[in-house]
């Protein structure tokens, strides 16, 4: 088991350092002088040398990445060329926002896409099956912002009083939530569907469908517990996305979380935002990919043993 | 048996994308208006859906139902090329990594780990952003950030079909490299890319509508499906007609796909 902590943890080491060049790669291709870009076109050389004598742009390329990954690693992202803040003060101030929006669209998804994949599989090749399905592919291919607004739309017209962006309490969350969850819970239930039938065509369920147990009870007791696994695979990695920020919901419903942050930072060419997102978010899915890894591992110990062996 | 009726998922994926490469191809004798200029009276002012104009005008007063059978083309062309650029990057590393093996994978797909890692849509926005929007810009963008699950793919069945007797017997036989992929892997290797295939296309074309949406698409005054729900959303409440056509137009095109990628593949594992 330790060994196989080990490597894994080594492994998601190396893949943030990977993470870090692109980022520091696209930084690069930016034709922009960043010095230009923090103090304006018509700054004077003098501030403009000063500036690049702060930021290090006179040093070697590798010395520079040297420089960015320390930083990095104490936490320090740099500062944001429009709003003039750290960036990783900027990233914390929005993390409650998308948190909270991640949380509920997660636990939405979850409880519909097991409950889809659920009975599709207990109707495994019947019309149901064929209906979920088609519903189910159907919800993964809805445009993420065209829902959004749609779902303003549909709110704007019949309701008087519910929020239509922003965020301030709990009906705010209700409309960006539906946003987010409809296309997971779609692809969830796929995932569970074919594992669920992977697990019904196992000795163990044949076993415990032979002792006259009721189906409910062989789905949920016997065929389940195995079935989950690939899905907290998935889950894992869609939380991480999540907790990086929604870019388009966000933009959708004017959410103040990283998303948005990361969009506008987009669009103003606001360089150490951008380079601080994308390395927040590949750090979530990192470190989030590690902790699944280890549930699995824990969960299933046939894979702790085949590592180990 | 089980008896296969003749609407499969596959069939009616293939008949909707039928229909759009056709809309997309006759364009301009099944548009009613030019997309471009002005024809309702409405000037600067949105226009319901009527008998003239079914899915109603837009703020300068341009057929939105115009609009959207011209938007097939560019939306059509950009996904199925972008598609094209994603395969052939994520193809190329996959059959590398699964027939060289050894350090070569070992490379390729730690570098696959490190780009799946990273934000698909907000590092197609960067580079997009950085690079300046247009076609060729959107089509690198977006074949650099979905060619990872491809590559995985194809990396598992080149796999599997390298050490299959076939190929074994032609290596025996002192075929170079060269000719064991081209010949021997690739034919076999090529069913799930096609498949593969269909479903990148749904990817690619919601990421482009996606960037399209975000204002980093293709650049006006080419009708975008994006773009136009872009453009319609500060006409939510007064004109919801301009952002549900394209959206369902969208809808349209990726659901086909999908149902053309997912039959396939559900066929395949049967």
């Amino acid at each position: 088991m330790l060994t196989y902590l080990v490597r894994r943890i080594v492994f998601g080491a190396a893949v943030l350092v990977g993470t870090s060049l692109i980022t520091f790669l696209i930084a690069f291709v930016v034709p922009a002088d960043p010095a230009i870009a923090m103090a304006g076109a018509k700054a004077d050389p003098q501030t403009l040398a000063s500036i690049r004598l702060e930021l290090g742009l006179d040093q070697p390329l590798y010395v520079q990445y040297a420089r960015y990954v320390d930083r990095a690693v104490r936490g320090d992202l740099g500062r944001s060329y429009i709003r003039r803040e750290n960036v990783t003060r900027l990233i914390a101030d929005r993390l409650p926002a998308t948190a909270i929006l991640a949380a509920s669209a997660m636990a939405l998804s979850l409880v519909l896409g097991v409950a889809m994949g659920a009975i599709a599989a207990a109707y495994r090749g019947r019309a149901a099956d064929n209906l979920l399905l088609v519903i189910s592919l159907a919800m993964v291919s809805l445009p993420v912002f065209w829902l959004g607004t749609m779902l303003l739309i549909a709110a704007a017209a019949t309701l008087r009083s519910f929020p239509l962006g922003g965020y301030s309490g709990a009906t705010s969350l209700v409309l960006p939530t539906i946003t987010l969850a409809l296309g997971s819970a779609g692809y969830y239930s796929r995932v569970l569907h074919t594992s669920l039938c992977d697990a019904f065509d196992q000795d163990y369920v044949r076993t415990a469908r032979g002792k006259g147990l009721s189906p409910a009870r062989v789905m949920l007791r016997h065929a389940m517990a195995n079935a989950l696994l690939p899905l907290v695979t998935v889950a894992g990695l869609d939380l991480a996305g999540l907790l990086s920020g929604a870019v388009l919901t966000e933009t959708v419903f004017n959410w103040p979380g990283i998303g948005r942050l990361a969009a506008e930072a987009v669009f103003n060419l606001d360089i150490p935002v951008i380079m601080g997102t994308v390395l927040f978010s590949a750090f979530l899915i990192v470190v989030i990919n590690l902790l699944v890894d280890l549930l699995y591992a824990y969960l299933d110990p046939r894979i702790r043993l085949a590592e180990s062996a | 048996m089980k008896r296969r009726s003749i609407i499969t998922l596959e069939s009616v994926g293939a008949a909707m994308v039928a229909v759009l490469v056709i809309v997309a191809i006759f364009a301009p004798w099944l548009a009613p208006h030019d997309p471009t200029i002005v024809v309702a009276p409405t000037f600067g002012d949105p226009g319901a859906p009527s008998l003239a104009f079914p899915m109603g005008t837009d703020e300068l007063g341009r057929d939105v139902l115009s609009r959207i059978i011209f938007g097939a083309r560019i939306s059509l062309t950009v996904g199925v090329a972008a598609m094209i650029v994603t395969m052939t990057i994520g193809v190329a590393i996959g059959l590398a990594a699964g027939f060289f093996g050894g350090a070569v994978d070992f490379l390729l797909m730690r570098f696959t780990d490190v780009m799946l890692s990273l934000p698909a849509l907000l590092l197609a926005m960067a580079l997009v952003a950085v690079l300046g929007p247009s076609l060729l810009t959107i089509l690198i963008s977006l074949g650099l950030v979905s060619w990872t699950q491809i590559a995985r793919v194809v990396r598992a069945e080149t796999l599997t079909m390298s050490s299959r007797d076939f190929v074994v017997g032609a290596m025996a036989l002192g075929a170079p490299p060269r000719r064991l992929i081209a010949h021997h892997i690739f034919p076999n290797v090529l069913p799930i890319i096609v498949v593969m295939a269909a479903l990148g296309t749904s990817g690619t074309l919601l990421l482009d509508a996606a960037l399209s949406f975000l204002g980093l698409g293709v650049p006006p005054p080419t009708p975008s499906w994006g773009r136009m729900i872009e453009e319609a959303t500060i006409y939510f409440r007064t004109a919801p007609w301009l952002a549900t056509f394209p959206g369902l137009a969208i809808f349209y095109a990726v659901l086909s796909f999908n149902l053309l990628g997912y039959g396939f593949l559900r066929r395949r594992s049967q």
